[in-house]
């Protein structure tokens, strides 16, 4: 049923990402909606493209925007406020990138959700309500729009033959920015390398080592 | 920036190194992990070629896919059999202790670290499940995770953070009897929001907190991450302690006085500097219980569905969208709204305590025809108690069904769940579209008592009718 592109998963820096971009409009969207708990039954992530967004899927017979044709090769997430809230499942971010999502553009994002995101080299750029709601439109307008997300001067372009060119800032914490650029977003290596400082500062907890 | 808190201690205590970028890397004291979050996590510390850091301060359960029922093995779901066979085979690898069916120690993974006495104040505890939050109520910061951060605990037993912020929630008086620690949480993110706490670790504090029991600052610091914040937290005190003591994983004989004296100066100090504050009446909260389709979405038991024009501007359009969602008139009272399932379990309200409340309304009373009830403990050993004290007896004889211990139908990844367009009366923590398994099914939160007396009643009751009855 789907056409959508192979698409690479992230690695290394990611500076900069070109796309077309899908809309999902509405507050409050939480990581139920975005992957819901039957899909949760596996011991990998490898198939969970199909559980994204299902039961909204199943409820708008087809016209939800991750079925319709024209954002199959999307890969730019636009939502609202306050999205993934609930659950830390990772499935659900996982949902998004194994379907194509390669970057959101949002009002404001669940913290878990943001920090799942940033440990798979997703970004989740924050905008302005008038910026969300500007790509919203245009991607109404013009689904096969370009958005060309400059992470390093944190901004994001639209580029369309219809709707015209536009250009908004977006935000990003200093903190997750770095990672992202510096292609440090996988913290696994640095955390491993400090081995001698977490004995430091396990020797000096009480509560390992009889309250002393 | 907050100063002096329980919190900033227990930051300060567990800080390994700054990392690029500016997060901090944390030590994390106590990793509790299950089936559903891990299982990739495990497989990824494979390819990496790393080990577990610390096994011996990660503990496991299964508690999301079991079912209630039969628990014979293997399961017959297939899916859920191969995910507690994969979880069984990792901490075996791995030497990891896990508290597996008929252990006597299985059950929710938050409702069993606290009574093995695994959680203690001043640790931090990290999970791959949001409502690790509930740890808090022990005076620790907990809070959930995701399966690249189940990864990173395995392999470094730590995790990169950012900072937050601290919010103290000051709650003067004492809740009303029928009154209970859910509607004090559904009461409080009512009013916050449910993005009200994003950046925030909410430290719970004042007479009507010092005067809860450790079970109920659970419940409390459990649905902190619905409010938004990440974590929870009730400085520890006397009611702490006397928990704690003599259980399996508490400290003893010279160690506990050490412990306590340790425990008691990293509570939050009379100069404590908070980034934000806010004061609550515990008295003037009456059984609150949601109408939509967020935790947020919540009244008093004795009001009506919030109209448009009662509903800020900004929350207008998700407020229509649960209006035909939950089918609910706006102006409509929540009292007398007809259920279809009684649920009373779940990490927020699963433990004895909140089995107590549900059989005194149940007790000498019969569950309304056409009521699908049933109780899903906690734990084992809440299961164990309530049956030695009879409360299975109750609610058998009500009608209310009698289960094994699991999370069941919270989130409904067990063959516990709604059908259709059901309303389920729940004293889990989650509302949200599909939640109970079911895509058009329909939860209203509220207090295990207030279930109760929905059962009783087949409609949404005010539970202190029924108490004073």
């Amino acid at each position: 049923m789907s056409t959508r592109p192979a698409r690479a998963l992230p690695s290394g820096p990611i500076r900069q990402h070109r796309g077309r971009g899908v809309a999902v409009v509405g507050t409050d969207i939480d990581t139920d909606r975005i992957i819901p708990a039957r899909f949760l039954k596996c011991v990998t992530f490898d198939d969970l493209a199909r559980g994204a967004f299902a039961d909204d899927r199943t409820e708008l017979g087809g016209a939800h925007p991750f079925d319709r044709s024209v954002h199959q090769e999307a890969s730019v997430l636009v939502v609202n406020s306050n999205f993934g809230c609930g659950s830390s499942r990772e499935h659900a971010p996982q949902a998004l990138m194994r379907w194509g999502i390669r970057a959101l553009i949002g009002e404001s994002y669940a913290e878990i959700f943001f920090g799942n995101c940033l440990a798979m080299g997703i970004p989740c750029l924050s905008a302005e309500p008038a910026t969300v709601r500007a790509l919203q439109e245009a991607i109404a307008a013009d689904p096969g729009a370009e958005l060309l997300l400059d992470l390093e001067a944190l901004e994001v372009e639209l580029e369309s033959e219809f709707v015209g060119a536009n250009r908004w800032p977006v935000h990003l914490d200093p903190g997750p920015h770095q990672m992202l650029v510096s292609g440090q977003w996988d913290a696994t290596s640095q955390l491993v390398a400090h081995d001698a400082e977490l004995t430091a500062t396990a020797t000096a907890l009480p509560y390992l080592n009889g309250f002393r | 920036m907050s100063a002096g808190t329980l919190y900033d201690k227990v930051w300060d205590l567990h800080r390994v190194a700054d990392l690029p970028g500016g997060s901090t890397q944390l030590f994390i004291g106590l990793h509790l992990i299950h089936e559903v979050t891990s299982p990739q996590a495990f497989a990824a510390l494979r390819d990496l070629g790393l080990t577990v850091r610390h096994p011996e301060r990660t503990v496991a359960t299964v508690d999301h896919i079991v079912p209630t029922t039969s628990q014979a093995r293997p399961f017959a779901d297939p899916l859920a059999e191969e995910m507690l066979a994969t979880l069984e085979a990792n901490c075996s690898a791995h030497g990891i202790t896990l508290h597996g069916l008929g252990s006597g120690r299985q059950g929710i993974v938050h409702v069993i670290a606290p009574e093995l006495g695994l959680t203690q104040p001043g640790m931090t505890v990290a999970c791959g499940d949001s409502h690790t939050s509930t740890h808090g109520a022990f005076g620790a910061i907990a809070f959930g995770i995701g399966t690249s951060q189940v990864r990173d605990v395995l392999s470094s037993q730590s995790l990169a953070m950012g900072k937050l912020k601290v919010r103290r929630i000051w709650v003067d008086g004492r809740l009303q009897r029928g009154v209970f620690a859910k509607d004090l949480v559904l009461h409080i993110i009512r009013t916050l929001g449910v993005k009200g706490g994003v950046g925030y670790a909410y430290e719970f504090a004042g007479p009507a907190i010092e005067a809860l029991s450790m079970e109920e600052r659970m419940t409390l610091c459990n649905m902190a991450i619905e409010g938004g914040a990440r974590c929870g937290y009730v400085n520890p005190d006397a009611t702490t302690f006397a928990y704690l003591q003599g259980r399996p994983h508490a400290p003893s004989g010279e160690a506990w006085e050490r412990a306590v004296a340790w425990w008691s100066h990293l509570a939050s100090g009379p100069d404590a500097v908070f980034d934000h504050e806010v004061r609550f009446d515990a008295a003037a909260i009456a059984p609150t219980i949601t109408w939509g389709i967020t935790p947020g979405q919540g009244i008093g038991v004795d009001e009506t569905v919030p109209t448009l024009e009662q509903t800020a501007p900004e929350e207008r359009p998700l407020a229509q969208e649960a209006y035909r969602y939950m089918d609910l008139q706006p102006g409509s009272p929540i009292a007398g709204t007809p259920v279809d399932v009684c649920f009373i379990g779940s990490c927020t309200n699963g433990r004895l305590s909140d089995l107590q409340a549900a059989a005194a309304v149940a007790k000498g009373r019969q569950v309304a025809a056409g009521i699908k009830a049933f109780v899903v403990p906690g734990s084992e050993q809440v299961a164990a108690a309530a049956e030695a004290e009879g409360l299975d007896a109750v609610f058998t004889a009500a009608g209310f069904e009698w289960r094994e211990p699991g999370c069941s139908m919270c989130l409904a990844m067990n063959p516990d769940r709604l059908e259709g367009r059901q309303v389920s009366a729940s004293s889990s923590n989650r509302n949200f579209k599909g939640r109970q398994g079911s895509a058009s099914g329909r939860t209203l939160l509220m207090s295990p008592a207030m279930v109760a007396a929905a059962a009783i009643t087949g409609c949404v009751t005010d539970v202190r009718e029924l108490l004073a009855a």
